[in-house]
């Protein structure tokens, strides 16, 4: 038995591709406009889909006529969605569909589709619990320790109100996807996070096999955590296709739909009360805590987050309103978390008059990873100037513009999911790359090439990457940051792998053996040895008529060193606050993360500023604002539903925390992690600058101005 | 975040929608499709569409020129930013038979003989993009403005290109992107 081929990422020193900032592969096609992304589909025969959506928050169909609609000219078919009979849940909800031959009549006949409603009674505000009524589901009251004598014995105590509200994920690209049902193949053109995973679920939905669906998605124009599943659009645009004879049919969003219902963070609200001694050691937390992530209820944030509290009285209640539902968002529960527990905190570090960096370094010890925390918050604060700039509350100085710094904490999983990768060494030298992946954005192409080019030493050029094709060895979904870790140790096996069969090939005609030899730049050689080397190209010739085509795989649950999951992360915000309008502005950022080995610190860094400007959009300007008379959004339109503009960030800082130890962790993903702390942050600044906290995020002026009265008064 | 506008979401379209059945019709085309010509990127281009087709969707729909992107469909976002007789424009916005006459440049006119445009290039070097949905109408949003103002300071960046946005949040290599590609331009190379 040959020894088992060692897949360790390469010694730091040692590695030639890994941890040297690299542009991004795609980079050049993207920014030419070349790349084609799915809604970018075009095709002769191509027929436009568009969807008839609830008007009403909550109501039954009466009837419905689509007559007119089937009459229209250009129109190939017409179908009802919510037959009379069906409940619909909320406003955007799919009512019909129909295809066209051009968008603008697939809208046409959409309005010629007379329905009747019976318009029943709807919730669609959460933000005041007592409004919910039946809808309010109590989970049951959890208690850990005991808080009542905490409470007692504690020597300060504060009770606040926190909420953080729904926010859109706002994909660019919106929802949708181009589907052809040609006889019984299907061929699905998404945008999608999970181009393996997702013709399967087509597939489920229309009852065929799901070998019969070929999945294809080379660009997606954003995900967040809204775009796994096939969705109703999906199995419609299918339909739609089969009833005009196999033409491919277009069907994505429109802006305003998008917005209502293809996914949302969920909100959570509460009453905090948080206890502790003199010194500042927390010694009890008490929440009455409540959330909407539409119809089916929401999460249970994770509360109190990071710190294991000793003890605690928790109560958590699920408001079910008739919006659209939820859907996962970058970082899943925990921005929630962070906010209703690091503003309380915050809060309580400032009645005791404490400096919030003492105030959580006396408390790292109900964190799982104290020393972690506390170099992280060293670093931050060094990058922020905190021993300059840090005041007490309020304490900002005279002028009408007040400055504070606040932080936060966070911590994710991430990890490596289940992926299979194929390299391909050809006789000419070509190698090729594939497994059925995607690029969010988030730089997988150029990491998986970068992992291969490693191994094979040679140039980002000699890969030839394949991803996003359904007939190529799967990969899992992205999603909980598991995307590096899977397909990074994925390709480093296969190429591995590989390369091991083209030393078994050449080694005799090298007067070598196998385990002798190594690739470098470009060159098979024996070990140390420059002198006995062949060309990469030379090499491969040796074999012959004979490609080598090697596997690899990496398993979730036994990823082997190459990836591992669990991370800190510290991000501090500096402000500046007009107290005359209300306006919040953004000084400084610092995200300081643990992200284990990092394959490319560029496209790293521009994730963790994506997860940073998000921050700041969710704590300056992002919510969806639902009117409770006519149970509709308000704003779903992008003027309206605000998200950061280039002139909105102030300076940003990321501190990648590479470090000996944490490299030896192996490959851990970031673009969660980076996306949870600094919204509350941001908050915290506010407080601090302005001497009052802020209840509830976004931090619009009428919010600001509103405490600041509430402080005067 | 900066700025205030009129709404135009689901409640001010159905607004918009009964205004423009009200319009009087007078000396108008359509409502079937007629004959329009755009010159684009240099070349002529013959559709024959319905007038109330816009720009955006005539270049995507109808032309595959689909660097250009439809995001809010309601000039707010810049995804669909072109250049028309110098002026940088939403094609969301603007109707294809409006356009006729005009010289619209495309993303697609940018990179010559595989060639990066100093604009692409500097967003590449930067990494001014992540999903890459807002790049195309950033990048030509860009040029449009460094054409005005070729020698900007950040501050002039930050107000200049207030009209684009991104989700991704590319912003902090795009403000070093655009003033790399101010440098290049002034150089005069790939002018
Ligand atoms: S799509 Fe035209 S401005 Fe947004
Ligand atoms: S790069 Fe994704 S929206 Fe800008």
């Amino acid at each position: 038995m040959p020894d088992a081929p060692n897949y360790s990422w390469p010694p730091m020193e040692k590695r030639r591709v890994l941890g040297k900032s690299t542009k991004r592969v795609d980079g050049p096609i993207k920014a030419a406009g070349r790349a084609k992304y799915s809604s970018d589909f075009t095709q002769k025969d191509l027929l436009h889909g568009a969807l008839l959506t609830s008007p009403h928050a909550h109501a039954r169909v009466t009837s419905i006529d689509t007559s007119g609609a089937e009459k229209l000219p250009g129109v190939t078919a017409v179908r009802v969605i919510a037959s009379p009979g069906t409940e619909l849940m909320w406003a955007g909800q799919e009512v019909a569909s129909v295809a066209a031959e051009t968008e603008e009549i697939a809208r046409d006949a959409t309005r010629r589709i007379k329905v009747q409603y019976e318009v029943l009674p709807h919730l669609v505000r959460e933000d005041d619990l007592k409004k919910a009524g039946v809808r309010a589901k109590a989970a049951g009251e959890q208690v850990k320790g005991d808080p009542d004598k905490a409470f007692q014995e504690a020597d300060a105590v504060v009770e606040g109100h926190y909420g953080i509200p729904v926010i859109t994920h706002c994909c660019l690209e919106s929802h949708g996807n181009v589907v052809e049902w040609k006889g019984d193949k299907l061929n699905l053109y998404p945008s999608t996070q999970n181009a393996s995973g997702i013709g399967g679920d087509l597939s489920q939905n229309l009852k065929v096999p799901a070998s019969n669906v070929h999945t294809n998605m080379q660009y997606i124009g954003g995900g967040f955590g809204s775009k796994f599943a096939a969705d109703l659009w999906g199995v419609e645009a299918a339909r739609l296709s089969k009833a005009s004879n196999g033409r491919p049919v277009k069907l994505f969003l429109d802006r305003a739909t998008e917005l209502m219902m293809a996914g949302n963070r969920p909100s959570a609200y509460a009453n905090i009360k948080v206890a502790a001694k003199k010194d500042g050691t927390i010694t009890a937390w008490q929440s009455e805590s409540w959330s909407t992530g539409g119809i089916g209820g929401g999460g249970s944030p994770p509360i109190p987050y990071v710190f294991d509290v000793p003890n605690q009285r928790k109560n958590h209640t699920a408001v079910s309103t008739n919006c659209g539902g939820v859907r996962a968002w970058r970082a899943p529960n925990h921005q929630q978390a962070c906010y209703l527990t690091n503003t309380a905190f915050d809060d309580l570090a400032a009645k005791l008059n404490m400096d919030p960096l003492e105030f959580y370094d006396k408390n790292l010890g109900l964190t799982p990873r104290a020393e972690v925390y506390r170099a992280q918050m060293r670093k931050g604060a060094e990058l922020i100037d905190w021993q300059k700039l840090w005041h007490l509350r309020g304490q900002s100085g005279s002028g009408t513009v007040k400055r504070g710094l606040g932080l936060a904490m966070s911590t994710w999983g991430g990890g490596g999911h289940n992926s299979q990768c194929r390299t391909t060494i050809h006789p000419d030298g070509t190698v090729e790359v594939e497994l059925c992946s995607q690029d969010l954005g988030t730089g997988t192409r150029t990491v998986i090439t970068m992992v291969a080019a490693e191994t094979l030493g040679l140039p980002l050029g000699a890969i030839t990457l394949r991803i996003g094709d359904s007939s190529l060895p799967p990969s899992g979904a992205s999603g909980g940051s598991t995307t590096v870790g899977g397909v990074s140790s994925s390709t480093r096996k296969s190429t591995v792998n590989a390369l091991a069969k083209l030393f078994d090939a050449v080694a005799p005609t090298m007067g070598s053996s196998a385990d002798q030899l190594e690739a470098v730049d470009g060159r098979i050689q024996v070990k140390g040895d420059s002198s006995k080397s062949l060309t990469w190209k030379a090499a491969c010739q040796k074999l012959g008529v004979n490609k080598i085509s090697e596997m690899g795989e990496n398993n979730q649950r036994n990823p082997g060193g190459l990836n591992s999951s669990g991370v800190g992360g510290v991000q501090l915000a500096d402000v500046s606050v007009d107290t005359e309008t209300g306006l919040v502005k953004i000084i400084k950022a610092v995200a300081v993360q643990d992200v284990g080995l990092v394959i490319n610190p560029k496209t790293s860094e521009s994730q963790i500023h994506g997860g940073c400007i998000m921050g700041i959009c969710a704590a300056l300007m992002e919510e969806r604002i639902m009117d409770q008379q006519t149970g509709r959004m308000l704003n779903p339109d992008m003027e309206f539903y605000k998200i950061a503009g280039i002139g909105d960030i102030g300076e940003i800082i990321v501190h990648l925390d590479i470090t000996p130890e944490h490299d030896k962790r192996g490959v851990v993903g970031l673009g969660e992690p980076a996306a949870i702390a600094l919204l509350t942050a941001i908050a915290n600044a506010t407080a601090n600058a302005i001497g009052v906290r802020v209840p509830e995020i976004p931090l619009t002026p009428d919010r600001v101005l509103a405490a600041l009265e509430r402080r005067n008064a | 975040m900066r700025g205030v506008g009129i709404s135009t979401g689901a409640v001010g379209s159905g607004i918009l929608e009964t205004a423009a059945l009200a319009a009087p019709a007078g000396n108008v085309a359509g409502p079937g499709a007629v004959p329009v010509t755009l010159k684009i990127n240099g070349k002529p281009y013959s559709l024959n569409i319905e007038p109330r087709v816009t720009l955006i969707d005539a270049l995507r729909n109808h032309l595959d020129l689909t660097g250009a992107k439809k995001v809010c469909d309601r000039a707010t976002c810049g995804a669909c930013t072109v250049i028309m007789d110098g002026k940088v424009v939403y094609s969301c916005t603007t109707l294809a038979i409006e356009a006729q006459g005009k010289d619209i440049q495309t993303i697609e006119g940018f990179s010559q003989n595989g060639k990066l445009h100093p604009v692409s290039a500097a967003f590449v070097n930067h990494d001014a993009q992540q999903c890459g949905y807002c790049t195309p109408g950033f990048v030509v949003a860009v040029k449009g403005f460094l054409d005005k103002h070729p020698n900007p300071t950040e501050q002039d960046v930050e107000a200049g290109l207030g009209g684009n946005l991104c989700r991704c949040g590319t912003y902090v290599g795009m403000r070093k992107a655009v003033l790399e590609a101010a440098k290049e331009m002034r150089g005069g190379r790939n002018a």
